[in-house]
């Protein structure tokens, strides 16, 4: 590993709980003095965390339900305990791993990221989590590995999507291994410094910040080194709209719509639009696609 | 024909108003709801209350569609609501297309780029301005002025208007969703109970 990733922004950056659950009051009160459309327009470095209750009940989990709210309705009844990973493929020491096994030893680190999704909204979200890069080391990657291969879990009689076949269930999702490397890359156990709730993906799910956040694939139960580009499931639903890479890039439109800009969730009905920064505004892995046309491999 | 006895001596005493009043107020409702974002409000109001207003007005339209087969089929005569119904879907498209350009969207720019290179956007514009004739004739002056036959024929426009609406929402949703696909199923049977109808009653 060539650096470890530091975090530029501290705790001192996550607002403090009493400060975000009246954050909306003083919305509305900014809104009220004629202020709309200059709230919002903020400065890329200046990250405000969206509040708990906006992260675990605006979600994409179509294991239970294509509704935004229906994962926050249906999730509960996802089954975490006991959880196991199946590490696979091309590594040292493949096995099913029990999650407290596979996290044993292992620091878990603040990261405030944000989190940007496909469908042109965004969050920014204070996960605790563990650099995926130590998991991989930990189980020991071979040398001919490229790829890391995800999959999701399937409960069928706890998930009323997967019976309703929006997408070919189980969810799968991969990453080239210098991206499941990069410091940036983590596996997050929980955000705010609480375990995370089901329809955000528990007990243990990616975050891959500098890509749509379909890519973060979450409730894992396997993982595969493999030498071969996984399929991903967006991308054997639509592949003229969902690419491997799915980094986000403000000047590849998706085909049905605009990737320039997003909004930013938490600033209500008048809530300003934001330009989408290159990567996310992680310029850090630029340097992983050199070379690569994007707009071609996106 | 007793049920459809009953409910048409029910909707007699019921003004065609009424569906303005309560269509208004439902607006207004949903609009209040996402100002102070409350229940499906919550966390992101823009993209809810437009989907609300133009799900409201593909439902309208659906029903104004069904006025006739169910009159035909059914007995049921809801021809004096049909103009408020039909005018009532046409706000509804009309409250979605101003949430989308102004709050969602926020450029004049931007509404004409979406406008022009999203083809769900080209689809469901198109259905918009196919209603903007139909809202401003109906009224009974626009009928006597036009004459009642070519009043008829422009005010079937409300066909392709409601089958793009269809394919607007089909268009626009990721992955195998249900729900727009029952929307253009309903819409394409009504329409198709329709052209049966006409074929027989031309036969007879």
């Amino acid at each position: 590993m060539a650096y470890r990733w530091t975090n530029d922004l501290t705790q001192a950056d996550i607002t403090p709980k009493a400060a975000y659950l009246n954050r909306r009051q003083i919305l509305a009160g900014t809104i009220g003095l004629g202020a709309i459309g200059l709230a919002g327009r903020a400065n890329a470095q200046e990250l405000e965390a969206n509040t708990l209750e906006e992260i675990t009940s605006y979600n994409n989990f179509y294991e239970f339900g294509t509704g935004k709210s229906d994962p926050a309705q249906n999730a509960h009844q996802l089954v975490t305990s006991p959880w196991s990973i199946k590490v696979d493929g091309m590594v040292d020491n493949p096995g099913d791993y029990a999650l407290d096994d596979l996290l044993a030893g292992l620091s878990v680190e603040d990261r405030l990221y944000r989190f940007r999704c496909v469908e042109a909204w965004s969050m920014v979200i204070p996960w605790n989590g563990i650099e995926l890069a130590d998991i991989l080391n930990k189980v020991g990657v071979q040398s001919g590995a490229k790829y890391v291969a995800f999959e999701t879990v399937v409960q069928p009689e706890n998930m009323i999507g997967v019976q309703r076949r929006v997408l070919d269930f189980p969810y799968v999702e991969g990453l080239r291994l210098d991206e499941a490397m990069h410091p940036l890359t983590i596996m997050a156990t929980g955000l705010y410094d609480e375990p995370l709730a089901n329809q955000n993906g528990a007990p243990i799910r990616l975050v891959v910040p500098w890509k749509y956040g379909f890519k973060s694939i979450k409730s894992i139960v396997r993982i595969t080194l493999t030498d071969k580009e996984p399929p991903i499931s967006w991308n054997v639903a639509n592949p003229r709209e969902y690419g491997f890479y799915s980094n986000v890039n403000p000047e590849v439109d998706h085909p049905r719509w605009s990737q320039a800009s997003e909004r930013r969730i938490g600033g209500g009905l008048f809530a300003a639009r934001q330009d989408t920064l290159m990567f996310n505004g992680y310029p850090e892995v630029a340097s992983l696609y050199d070379g690569m046309d994007l707009s071609v491999e996106f | 024909m007793a049920v459809s006895q009953t409910i048409n001596r029910a909707l007699r005493t019921l003004p065609a108003w009424t569906i303005y009043i309560v269509g208004a107020l439902y607006a207004v409702w949903q609009f209040w709801l996402a100002l102070n974002q409350v229940g499906p409000y919550l966390v992101e109001p823009i993209n809810v209350l437009e989907r609300a207003y133009g799900e409201v007005g593909l439902i309208l339209m659906v029903v104004g569609l069904m006025v006739t087969p169910l009159r035909q089929w059914a007995g049921v005569n809801l021809i004096k609501f049909r103009r408020a119904i039909g005018v009532t879907a046409f706000f509804f498209v009309l409250a979605h297309f101003l949430v989308f350009a102004i709050l969602d969207v926020q450029s004049l720019e931007r509404v004409w780029t979406e406008i022009v290179k999203r083809p769900y956007v080209t689809v469901g514009m198109a259905s918009f301005l196919m209603l903007i004739p139909l809202a401003v004739t109906s009224n009974n002056l626009s009928v006597r002025k036009m004459g009642a036959a070519s009043w008829r024929k422009m005010h079937k426009l409300t066909y392709p208007a409601a089958v793009l609406g269809a394919i607007h929402y089909l268009w626009l949703v990721k992955g195998f969703q249900l729900e727009p696909i029952i929307y253009l199923v309903v819409i394409l049977g009504l329409l198709s109970l329709r052209m049966k109808w006409n074929r027989a009653r031309v036969a007879a």
